[in-house]
């Protein structure tokens, strides 16, 4: 099961995904290209794409029928912006943290 | 076009209505409520993640199943007014064992008044993740697949 995260890090963790990552940063390529190379299922290949395009890692085009996904170059601030989501997330939850429990003082 | 020094770090800060000390002993000792969970190094579901407060100390993750993932280094332990650690996981999502290809996230408390206080984190250094795709560039059919990723990136510049 794929989990749907617009997250860099996230959608990298998974192993299956880096691997079609990389393919697709070696070159431009289609949905069946990479089932071919990969263990995967070709309709498990388009999931872990679609977590790599809401990552914004990746991105595609039409080309006839096919779907060519490409590098995102853009994708290296998109990483950026993950840390950035992730500390501003760290630090939303740290405020809730330390403003609900009961004061203590100093 | 961001220059690299832009580009290199991430700020964001916030405002807590908690008194400087206070704020500064949350953080640390409540670190593993403030880490979003879902970022996870380990196989297995993290159990806890124990912030060691003191230099030289580490962050780091434990698994449900016992295992262990010490991601960053505790660099600067100075209550209640900064903090700074390594940040030892490079882009790939995998725990980076060199230190010089680490980058460093640094948070400073600073009492707006006796109740409130500013924190603000600078995760700076990122390019030294980036030093490391570039001297791997000519590993292009290396295992090591991202470090094509930023010699594509930077083709297309």
């Amino acid at each position: 099961m794929v989990a749907y995260q617009a997250d860099g890090f996230t959608a990298l963790g998974d192993p299956t995904r880096r691997a079609i990552f990389e393919r697709v940063a070696t070159r431009p390529q289609a949905v069946g290209e990479l089932a071919r190379d990969l263990p995967v299922s070709r309709p498990a290949v388009s999931q872990h794409l679609k977590v790599l395009k809401d990552a914004g890692l990746v991105l595609d085009r039409r080309a006839g029928n096919r779907r060519i996904y490409h590098l995102n170059p853009e994708g290296l601030a998109a990483l950026r912006d993950q840390l950035d989501r992730f500390w501003s997330q760290a630090l939303a939850t740290y405020k809730e943290v330390v403003e609900q429990d009961p004061q203590e003082g100093t | 076009m961001t220059t690299e020094a832009q580009a290199a770090s991430i700020r964001t800060q916030i405002v807590v209505k908690a008194p400087l000390e206070r704020a500064f002993r949350v953080f640390v000792e409540d670190f593993d409520r403030i880490k979003p969970r879902e970022h996870n190094l380990l196989g297995a579901d993290i159990a806890e993640t124990v912030f060691e407060p003191r230099a030289g100390g580490h962050i780091y993750d434990r698994g449900v199943d016992g295992s262990e993932c010490r991601w960053a280094r505790v660099l600067a332990y100075e209550p209640p007014g900064r903090l700074v650690f390594s940040w030892d996981i490079s882009p790939r999502w995998q725990l980076e064992t060199d230190p010089e290809r680490a980058s460093k996230v640094e948070v400073r408390f600073v009492a707006e008044t006796p109740e409130s206080t500013r924190v603000e984190l600078e995760h700076r250094n990122l390019d030294r993740h980036g030093d490391d795709w570039e001297g791997l560039r000519e590993g292009v059919a290396s295992p090591d697949g991202w470090p094509l990723y930023l010699q594509r990136y930077a083709d297309q510049l």
